[in-house]
Parts: structure tokens; C-alpha cells; sequence
């Protein structure tokens, strides 16, 4: 590309116009700028979070992480409770919907006949494009009333597992934040894999068929390992959406001051806080604790993205993940 | 002494391969495990299906009674239950457009610069960007916005707001763009530059106008995402100091109301009347947002049938 | 020693009936005909002392005509076409004549394309292959088949060839059965310190012997080869060419080739199909030897002159 344009200024050079050579910096110039906005942009993003929360990084520094009351009273915050929310919820949505996304992705490039194919992965896309405040607010109308007779199931027959210890009557937790997670982040993962189960070689089926193997075993010899890393870099992509949800999250989640055992039970994450505290009347205290949060959850949400392409780009996976 | 009584010969048995074809060995065990999985692949994609048709189904059945007329085109009483949401729509269709405005063309430029002029080294700086920037979250995007143009002027801005939303589309577009880009043939630009015409006016008589379908198909997915997205719009359109109203819609002075904040207000105010109203406004957002992906979508598999 | 099976005459039909016919039958209404002179050189038959034509005469596919078509377009029509125990049998012809669409019929690997339809009988054994009791996992179990493009699996050599008898519960004595077949593949001595290395990392000819040796460790009754070795250098296609000599013994082979001079060398027997008004179709089957030297049909002897591509 760049001997391309290399050649092109030499011939201006020899033939065009002045108007030409004007335009032709012009333009050049006008693009690199737009392009150096997009690492402007980042670097002001990074700056703002960090320079608006450094009065709380000075005062409670790397504590505040594992601190977990939140005074605006006293003026003392920890992001402890919010992390714990964070943690869980994107870790239940992570696991459930990861092999459900791959279940989809597996069907719509290998068992879909064409028809079908062509209808249910637009369907499945379609999902990703509903925007979080619909599917929190279905959430608290739809889900979280359904759920309000499900946890004190799940408690009673799983309760011997901290995680479904108690169970408020409620409804919303961090149970239903994760139930809507995984709902989220289902078809980006699924889309993803999709792609990569469709570049798969024919021939390399073709080979495995032909030893007498079944579809299954196709699928789990062939199928599976040579897009595993691809797969892992779809999921941790989602994994990184989870992170960041706020609004959706936010309106499930019924107030939460402490870390609780079980998932049945209210508690908060870092997006979903932020969410709140800029709603709510905001103390000027809690401000620069705000900050503090937003840029523990940019820094989660950045090193999540950066690992998701350096895996994929590690281990040589066609552009599908960078969708 | 009985006589032995004669033994039918022994048959000997068949070599494997003269059996029947029928499955041998753990064949059938290998069979039933393969129809489970396959089951089971069928079963989640009724499951993603069943999530979107429900999620759909409650939208729709519980917005369509509050959708009218006057839904579409008034604005709310101030004093009691009536009126519509025409301040809320309008202003989400002026924020969006001015994001797009703003969006649209630092993206373009990005994504020339990147297929056309840049060195590789750069480019990946540049791409690394984009994609880091696309993954950050929109709430943190708020909190920048906030930042930079709220807090310190103390007074909301959907200027403010429709930033945010322009920072959320530009690597969507962007990266639509380099994909078009890419697609057009070198041989197009390599004509151009035998011909002697430079480069900007490559780019602007040939290159753009060859990309021109799946640009505008990427700016509608970017759109359709930016018109759902609350978070960047929560800090700068919470507060509408003078009420809701048509004639309140200067984006610089102060918030604009917009779909998503409201139905996100109204989803916190536990009656039914604002749900009812919340769930009209969703119904509108939705029926936009999926109208416009179907649309994108079909136009982008077509091009792409018809691409090499 | 096996049961013998004796071909049938193939039924009564109006269609022309196909010129097939082997050694031991004289086709009874054959015309008085001069054989073609040859008019210019013809791929030399080497003298093969030990070549067999049809040492037990058994056949392993009964195949009576036999029509495939996927969708409207007729591939391959009113193929019958008897292959033998234990010979290498070439199928031989210009391309888009139907040869490859016919052997992957043989073992079932056609199902996965939609539109596609067998007409007429395909035995095996006496077994109908397409018939409602058989099942094509089984099928492909004991008919194997080799490709055209060597397709390794991206795993180590040793998990290449262990992979399918894994699958299919052999698990004790794997070593053994690997040793086995990298020695069946003649690619043994070359391998056997680093099977645990990527079969990615072999070359082509290596990576082929290596799919022959993935075939055989699950000890199949036939091999089916589609074009093995074309896409290999001369070196490797010796190689190949030699396995099939060997391999032989154990195991009946089809080979479709596009080099008429590798027909010559390695197989018994040779069948020539081509192209009919649109659908392929057996012009000729017979010893290797006759097919090159004294082919009954005008078409068949152009072909191996090389008169037509």
C-alpha cells in the first residue's frame, strides 16, 4: 500500500497540477489526523477516569479494592463489594453461555440445511442488537418475577452450595444480573464461533468422516481443537461485554451494601454502581470514588480486549474476531 | 454303545467384512451419543430463537397499547397522565444525528488512512485503537464525557451526550469502511494512478463512490447501536431543568430528553402508567433498531454474494 | 478361502448394453470386429511376472447399473462394474467423466451433498450399501479412503493415526497398531522418533503415506485412492505407487487416476470411463494390459493414445 502511494506522489510530482498536490496533502493530512484521533481518544478517555479519580486514588490508594463499605456519610468507599458483584456475575454469565454459544455456533456451520442457516443466524445476530435498558427492563417485568419462584427452588435443591445459600424473595440479585449477562453475551460469542466452525476445512471432515467417525466425534476431534483458541478469544470478548454492562444490570439488581455467599441474594458490580451513584444525588465525596471504580472497570475491560486479539492473533485465527 | 449321532459340520464364521452392514462393535453406542449431541446443538439454538422471540413478544404485546397518535407526536402533560413522547423520540433522532454527523466522517478518514496511506507500524497502532476503543464500556465512556464537558460547567449538555454516542460509533463505522475498502481491487487504483490522477481525487471520484453502499450499510448498524445505548446519555440528559417540551431541544444549553434515559427513568418509577409508557417507547426503539439490522444485514449478505 | 461369488448377467434393459466383460466370458453377441490397429505408440505395459488378473475371481462391489446424479445434472449413468478381491483396480478417463463422484459412491461419502441421488445396485459383500439396513458409519469403516490433497489432522503423527481406533474402543496395544500401520504406509523408519511431532511438519509425500497409514490402522477391507498422488512430486508418487503393490495383499484397492501411465504401472485392472452426452459413462474394463494394448473400443484407444484430452 504505502509503495502505492509512494509512486502516486512521485507521479504527481512529475505531472499533477498544483491544485492536485495541494489536495493530495490535504487529504493526507486530514486522515492521519482522523486516525491519530482514535489513539486521542483512548488517551483522553484513560486521562479523564484517572485524573477525576485521583483525589480518591490518593487517598485510599490500592486498598480501596478490597475495601468494602461505601459511606458517602464518611466519606470512606471500597470497590470490594462492587468487584465481588462483578466478578460473579461475569463469571456465571461466561459459563453458561459459552458452551451454549458454541452449541449454537456448532449447529448454524455444520447441522443448519441452508434455509435454515440463512434465517437463524441473522435471529441469533438480532439478539445482540437489543439494547441494554429493554433487556433490563424486561428483566425486572419478565424475569426477575419468574425467578421470585425459581430461587427458593434452586435454594432448596442446590443450597448445600454457598453460592445458592439463602435466597431473598425478591427476585433481582446477582443471580438474575448473571441470567441476563449470559443472555447478553450469548450471540457475540455464538456469531464468532459460527464463523470460525465455517473455516474449517472440508477437506480435514471430509478426512475424519471418511475413518468412520460420527458427527460427534468430527465435531470433537477436528471441529473443536483447530478453533479452540478462536473460541477462547470469542469468549473472552464477551467476557469483557459482561464486564461493562451497566444499565441492564442496574435495573435488576435491588440495593446491595455487602458481599453476600449467595448468588440469590443483592449485590452490586462496578459498571452497574457507576450507573447508580450518576442517577442518585452524588455527593461531591463520592465523585472522585466514582472515577475510581470507572477506571478500575476501563482497565478490566481494556486488558480483557487486548488478550482476547492477542490470542487470537497469537495463534495465527482469521480476522472473524475482529467483528 | 450308541452310534455317535452325526454333527452338522461347524459353520465357519463369517469374515467381518462379508457381514451385514449393519453397525458393529460400539457403533450404536457411538450413534446414540451423536444424536444427543446433535439434540443438543438443535436444542440451543431453539433456546437463542426462544430468548428473542420472547424478549420481542413482551415488548411488543405490552407497547402496543401505548402506542398512538398523540404517543408519536405529542408531548406529555405536565400536569397529570396524558400526552405522548414526541420530546423524547425527536430528541434521540437529533442526538443521533449529531453523532453521526460528527462520527461519520473522522471515521471515513480513519479508515482511508489506514487502507491507503499508512505504514504498517502505524496502522496497527491505529487498529489496536479502534478495536481497544470499541471495547470500552459505555458507562465509562459516560463518565469521560461527564468529565470533560459536565462537571466542570455544571450544567448537562446533549451536546455532551451525543459525543459519547459519536465515540461508540466511530471504530463501527470505521472498521465497516476498511472492510469495503479492502474489498475494491487494487486494479482500480492502479488504473487511476497510470492515468495520472491524483490521489484525492482518487479517492473521492472512485474509491469512496465504489464503497459508498457498505459505508452507509455500517453508519445504519452504528446507529441502530448508538440509539439504544443509556449510559453515555445518563450524566448529560438526566436533568431537564424547564420541563419537557418541542421548543427545549438546544443540545448545548442543556440535556435533551432521549428514548433510552426515559424508558431507564421510567423503568425506576414503580407505576404502571410509566411502564406503560416505558414499554410504548421501547416498542418504538426496538421496532427501529431490528427494522435497520434486518435491512443492514440483507444488503450487506447481498453485496457480498454478488463480491468474489 | 472365502466364498466365491459369481457375478450376475446384468438385467435385461432397453438401454445399450454396457461393453463389460471379463476374461472368462466371451460376450455373446459381440461383433466379428478387427481390433483397432494401433496406429502410434501406447503406454508400455512393463512385464509383471507376478501381476494377477483375477486370482480368486471374488467379487467385492457388485455394481449394476449404476446412474448418480445430483439434482438435475446427470454425473455418472449405467455404470456396472464389478471390482475384484485384492487387485488394484484404476479408474481412468478425461476429467468430468464421473470417476471421482464414483468412488466416493463406494463408500458412502456422497450422502453429504444434498441433492444427490444412486440409482441401480451397489453390493458389497452381497450387502446393498444403499439399502436401508446399512449404515454409512459402518460403511466408511470398512471402506477407507485416501485423498487427493494429503488432509493430516493438526495433531501429533501419533494421535493421526490413533485417533479413529480411539473412536472406534481399541485402545489396548495402540502403540502396536500405529507401529503397524506406519510400516504398511512405508513411512515407519521415517517417523518413528518423532511421532510425537506435528504431522504438519512432514512433507507432502510423507503427509499422504501418513493419511494411507491413518486408512489402514483401523484395518479396513478396501482402500478407495482419489488421485493420491497428484499432488506430490515424482519421488513421492513412487512411493505411493510401490505402497500399492504392497498393500494389495491385505487389501482391495481402487485407484482414480488422471495419468494413464500410472494405471499402466500399477494396476491389474483398468476402467476406462468418458464423457457421453453430458453424463460419464464405462466404456471399457478389462485387464490392464488389454486396456493399453488391445482396447476393444475406438474410444478407449484414443484416450490412451492421448487423442483427446
Amino acid at each position: 500500500m504505502s509503495s502505492i502511494a509512494a509512486a502516486a506522489d512521485g507521479f504527481a510530482d512529475r505531472r499533477g497540477s498544483r491544485a492536485d498536490r495541494i489536495g493530495d496533502l490535504v487529504l493526507r493530512g486530514l486522515c492521519t489526523l482522523a486516525a491519530l484521533l482514535a489513539i486521542v481518544a483512548i488517551l483522553a478517555i484513560a486521562h479523564q477516569v484517572i485524573s477525576g479519580a485521583s483525589p480518591a486514588i490518593s487517598k485510599f490508594g490500592l486498598g480501596f479494592i478490597g475495601h468494602t463499605t461505601w459511606n458517602p456519610v464518611t466519606g470512606v468507599f471500597g470497590a470490594g463489594v462492587a468487584l465481588y458483584g462483578t466478578a460473579v456475575t461475569s463469571a456465571m454469565a461466561l459459563l453458561l453461555a459459552t458452551p451454549l454459544a458454541i452449541s449454537i455456533g456448532l449447529y448454524l456451520a455444520l447441522m443448519a440445511p441452508g434455509p435454515v442457516r440463512a434465517v437463524v443466524g441473522p435471529l441469533v445476530e438480532m439478539l445482540a442488537a437489543i439494547p441494554s435498558v429493554i433487556m433490563g427492563f424486561w428483566g425486572i417485568i419478565v424475569l426477575a418475577p419468574w425467578l421470585q419462584g425459581v430461587d427458593p427452588r434452586l435454594h432448596q435443591g442446590l443450597g448445600f452450595l454457598p453460592i445458592f445459600g439463602t435466597a431473598d424473595r425478591t427476585g433481582t440479585g446477582l443471580f438474575t444480573a448473571g441470567i441476563i449477562l449470559t443472555i447478553m453475551i450469548l450471540p457475540i460469542i455464538a456469531s464468532i464461533s459460527r464463523d470460525l466452525f465455517l473455516t474449517v476445512p472440508s477437506e480435514l471432515q471430509d478426512g475424519a468422516a471418511a475413518l468412520g467417525a460420527t458427527r460427534w466425534e468430527i465435531i470433537r476431534g477436528v471441529v473443536l481443537p483447530s478453533t479452540a483458541s478462536g473460541v477462547a478469544s470469542a469468549a473472552i470478548l464477551g467476557l469483557g461485554r459482561a464486564l461493562g454492562e451497566a444499565i441492564a444490570v442496574t435495573e435488576v439488581l435491588g440495593a446491595g451494601n455487602a458481599i453476600h455467599g449467595s448468588l440469590l441474594q443483592n449485590g452490586d458490580t462496578l459498571a452497574s454502581k457507576i450507573a447508580e451513584q450518576f442517577t442518585a444525588d452524588v455527593t461531591p465525596l463520592e465523585v472522585p470514588a466514582v472515577f475510581y471504580l470507572a477506571t478500575i472497570l476501563l482497565v478490566l475491560a481494556v486488558v480483557s480486549n487486548l488478550s482476547a486479539h492477542a490470542i487470537a492473533r497469537r495463534f495465527d485465527v482469521a480476522t472473524a474476531v475482529s467483528r | 454303545m450308541s452310534t455317535p449321532v452325526a454333527q452338522p459340520r461347524a459353520r465357519r464364521p463369517r469374515p467381518y467384512h462379508a457381514r451385514p452392514l449393519t453397525p458393529s462393535g460400539n457403533l450404536r453406542r457411538r450413534q446414540r451419543i451423536s444424536r444427543l449431541t446433535e439434540g443438543g446443538m438443535i436444542a440451543s439454538a431453539v433456546i437463542a430463537v426462544g430468548l428473542l422471540a420472547l424478549v420481542v413478544y413482551t415488548v411488543v404485546v405490552r407497547g402496543a397499547s401505548a402506542i398512538s397518535f398523540a404517543f408519536l407526536t405529542q408531548s406529555p402533560q405536565v400536569v397529570g397522565n396524558g400526552g405522548g413522547q414526541a420530546p423524547v423520540i425527536v430528541g434521540s433522532i437529533a442526538l443521533v444525528l449529531i453523532a453521526t454527523a460528527l462520527s461519520m466522517p473522522i471515521a471515513i478518514l480513519t479508515a482511508l488512512y489506514l487502507t491507503e496511506f499508512a505504514s504498517s507500524r502505524v496502522a496497527n497502532v491505529v487498529r489496536v485503537s479502534l478495536d481497544v476503543l470499541n471495547g470500552v464500556p459505555s458507562i465509562v465512556i459516560g463518565v469521560f464525557v461527564f468529565g470533560l464537558l459536565v462537571a466542570g460547567s455544571h450544567h448537562q449538555s446533549g451536546f455532551a451526550g451525543a459525543l459519547g454516542l459519536a465515540i461508540i460509533m466511530l471504530p463501527l463505522i470505521a472498521r465497516a469502511t476498511q472492510e469495503m475498502l479492502r474489498l475494491v481491487p487494487l486494479g482500480l487504483r492502479e488504473a487511476a494512478e497510470a492515468l495520472g490522477v491524483s490521489r484525492w481525487r482518487t479517492v473521492f471520484g472512485v474509491l469512496l463512490p465504489s464503497v459508498v453502499g457498505g459505508v452507509l450499510t455500517g453508519t445504519v448498524l452504528a446507529v441502530a447501536r448508538a440509539a439504544g445505548e443509556t449510559a453515555p446519555l445518563l450524566f448529560c440528559t438526566g436533568i431537564w431543568p424547564n420541563g419537557v417540551s418541542l421548543g427545549n431541544l438546544n443540545p448545548f444549553a442543556h440535556g435533551v430528553a432521549n428514548i433510552p434515559v426515559e424508558i431507564f427513568t421510567l423503568s425506576e418509577q414503580d407505576d404502571p402508567h410509566s411502564f406503560t409508557q416505558a414499554w410504548g417507547l421501547a416498542l418504538v426503539l426496538l421496532t427501529f433498531i431490528l427494522v435497520a439490522n434486518l435491512l443492514a444485514r440483507t444488503a450487506l449478505a447481498r453485496s457480498r454474494r454478488v463480491q468474489p | 478361502m472365502t466364498d466365491v461369488t459369481e457375478p450376475q448377467p446384468p438385467p435385461r434393459e432397453t438401454a445399450p448394453r454396457p461393453r463389460v466383460w471379463i476374461r472368462s466370458d466371451a460376450p455373446p453377441d459381440a461383433p466379428a470386429r478387427p481390433s483397432a490397429p494401433l496406429a502410434g505408440p501406447a503406454p508400455s505395459v512393463p512385464p509383471r511376472a507376478e501381476r494377477r488378473t483375477a486370482p480368486s475371481g471374488e467379487v467385492v462391489f457388485d455394481t449394476r447399473d449404476v446412474s448418480i446424479a445430483y439434482g438435475d445434472k446427470v454425473a455418472v449413468r449405467g455404470v456396472t462394474l464389478p471390482i475384484y478381491r485384492n487387485l488394484v483396480t484404476a479408474i481412468i478417463g478425461p476429467s468430468g467423466c464421473g470417476k471421482t463422484t464414483f468412488l466416493r459412491s463406494l463408500n458412502r461419502m456422497n450422502d453429504s451433498i444434498a441433492s444427490f441421488r444412486l440409482t441401480g445396485r451397489m453390493l458389497y459383500h452381497g450387502h446393498d450399501l444403499y439399502g436401508p439396513d446399512a449404515d454409512r458409519i459402518e460403511v466408511r469403516r470398512r471402506i477407507g479412503m485416501v485423498f487427493q490433497k494429503p488432509n493430516p489432522f493438526p495433531k501429533s503423527i501419533y494421535d493421526n493415526i490413533a485417533w479413529a481406533p480411539r473412536n472406534l474402543g481399541m485402545r489396548s496395544g495402540l502403540d502396536d497398531r500405529v507401529e503397524q500401520a506406519l510400516r504398511g504406509a512405508a513411512l515407519w523408519d521415517e517417523v518413528k522418533d518423532r511421532l510425537k511431532a506435528s504431522a504438519l511438519g512432514l512433507s507432502g509425500g510423507q503427509q499422504q503415506r501418513l493419511c494411507i497409514a491413518r486408512a489402514i490402522a483401523i484395518e479396513p477391507d478396501v482402500l478407495l485412492l482419489d488421485e493420491p498422488a497428484s499432488a506430490l512430486d515424482p519421488i513421492a508418487t513412487a512411493a505411493i505407487e510401490d505402497l500399492t503393490q504392497t498393500l494389495k495383499d491385505r487389501y482391495t484397492i481402487v485407484i482414480v487416476t488422471h495419468n494413464m501411465q500410472q494405471a499402466a504401472r500399477i494396476a491389474d485392472r483398468t476402467a476406462f470411463f468418458s464423457v457421453d452426452s453430458g453424463s460419464g459413462v464405462l466404456v471399457e474394463y478389462d485387464d490392464t494390459d488389454i486396456i493399453f494394448t488391445r482396447p476393444t473400443d475406438v474410444r478407449t484407444s484414443d484416450y490412451v493414445r492421448g487423442r483427446f484430452g
